[in-house]
């Protein structure tokens, strides 16, 4: 009988666990976003010194973390674990980004919910007292993912309105059971849900009920209701996405609109940056925790956020085997006070 | 929430609250993005024809020029803007196939000239290619057949 599990899919976090440092680096265009004073690092241009784009990414990765462990005060040396995933086949940004740090590694994979993903899990393996100390991270860059998904960069072709811009930055935190906050207090692990979306422009559609699920299960789960929260942000939905996941957590008896928006709605200015439904990739939500998140729950404007990342779980060649688009949303609480 | 849609109403609901294109915008920008370039290549090939070279010359060395601009507005990053704009209209002409070579060729050069640029080059052209020829062979079979049997 687990003593931590509450529900159908949530775990509930017993010992004080915090946030103690987090650090986002993002592109040049995010830069430019209406979020660009809450990053730590704008590179100036996507291939930061590198000779392709995926080693510009792994880059991005390894100066993150370096950034997290530099602002937490902890040395090398005292943490336990890297739980850490991207977008490229094989996770290699993320494999190449370690490669030198000496720390054990947990490579995962969860698609753009990967940031939600790996706090969960380093939630779960601190309070289950496997560790101290462990680096969540995650990153994604635009040209190398749409090389990898879609086509090249130069090809001149339309996008839909429903596509959305992978976010090109890295982002991450450190959690420890020495902190003062913000505290994860609870931590809800998605299951896929797939209603056979297939069109892989508009991902939103497809991870939307996902993100719903995971949200309407969350407060089953808990017992919290909407009222708990004063931020209730997806991952990267975009604003299509976004609009439809309102929708069917309000279908469900749950009113969440007042205080619900995406982290690709917030990243980029749609208008202005032409990035048509909004932002999307692994990078997407962990700069918008990194910085945004939880800067503004340090200067206390949010005291209490359900923080959901969102996956969409397909790969190019699911795709052309005209497969549907499995999608996945993994919900983090985090509160300023603890228990 | 299984039950709340089934796929099908899941896909509709979709379908029908989806942001659309700007449908007829983007028509009246192909069409005159596309037939700017057409009328490039007509003017480059009514002067060639001019200096007595034969049409056939003539029109040869208008594609080699129009597919040497397309690659060129490849490589300086301006066709893709050029596309995004205009859509079909910078597709369709021989200018987009070229786009659609040189493209892969930039994006895949950091994985080496053999099985980089080299293997992957054809990736967007290759079906166009492949079917284009099969439809060439087929329709010479039968402009052979029906030419033997009159």
């Amino acid at each position: 009988m687990p003593t931590k599990h509450i529900g159908k899919q949530t775990v509930k976090i017993q010992n004080p666990l915090s946030i103690i440092s987090t650090a986002s680096i993002v592109g040049p265009k995010e830069g430019e976003g209406p979020l660009s004073l809450y990053y730590d690092v704008v590179i100036e241009d996507e291939m930061w010194g590198e000779k392709s784009w995926e080693k510009a990414e792994s880059k991005l990765m390894r100066e993150t973390v370096s950034k997290i462990i530099n602002k937490s005060g902890k040395t090398i040396e005292d943490i336990n674990y890297i739980l850490a995933g991207d977008l490229l086949n094989q996770c290699i940004a993320t494999n190449f980004a370690v490669r030198e740090s000496g720390i054990s590694l947990y490579g995962l994979y969860g698609a753009c919910s990967t940031m939600s993903e790996s706090i969960g899990l380093g939630a779960m393996i601190i309070d289950g007292g496997f560790a101290d100390n462990a680096v969540c991270v995650t990153s994604s860059h635009f040209c190398s993912a749409e090389k990898q998904f879609r086509y090249p960069l130069e090809l001149g072709s339309q996008r839909p309105p429903t596509a959305q811009w992978t976010v090109t930055g890295s982002g991450g935190v450190m959690l420890s059971n020495q902190g003062i906050g913000p505290y994860i207090t609870y931590v809800t692990t998605g299951k896929i849900v797939d209603f056979g979306i297939k069109d892989s422009n508009n991902m939103g559609a497809a991870m939307a009920p996902a993100a719903a699920d995971t949200i309407v299960t969350h407060f089953k789960d808990t017992g919290l209701s909407p009222e708990d929260y004063d931020l209730i942000i997806t991952g990267d939905l975009g604003s299509f996405g976004r609009d439809l996941c309102e929708e069917i957590v309000n279908k469900q008896g749950y009113d969440i609109k007042d205080k619900y928006t995406d982290c690709g709605v917030l990243v980029y200015n749609k208008e202005k940056q032409d990035t048509h439904s909004g932002g999307s990739g692994c990078g997407c939500s962990a700069v918008t925790l990194a910085g945004f998140i939880y800067q503004e729950m340090k200067k206390g404007k949010f005291n209490n956020v359900l923080f959901v990342g969102t996956g969409a779980l397909l790969s190019s060649t699911s795709a052309q085997q005209g497969e549907s688009i499995p999608g996945i949303a993994h919900g983090l609480t985090l509160q300023n006070k603890f228990g | 929430m299984q039950k709340l849609y089934t796929n099908k109403e899941y896909l509709d609901h979709v379908e029908k609250e989806a942001p659309k294109s700007k449908v007829a915008r983007n028509i009246v920008r192909a069409f005159f993005v596309g037939g700017f370039i057409c009328i490039i290549g007509q003017f480059l090939n009514n002067i060639l024809a001019q200096q007595g070279i034969g049409k056939d010359a003539a029109s040869n060395i208008t594609v080699l020029i129009m597919v040497f601009l397309g690659a060129f507005f490849t490589g300086i990053n301006i066709y893709d803007d050029i596309g995004r704009f205009a859509g079909a209209g910078s597709i369709v002409p021989i200018t987009g196939f070229a786009n659609s070579i040189v493209s892969p060729a930039m994006e895949f050069k950091s994985e080496g000239y053999v099985t980089g640029v080299g293997a992957r080059m054809f990736f967007i052209a290759g079906p166009v290619l492949v079917y284009g020829i099969s439809a060439s062979v087929v329709a010479g079979i039968l402009h052979y057949l029906i030419t033997l049997s009159r």
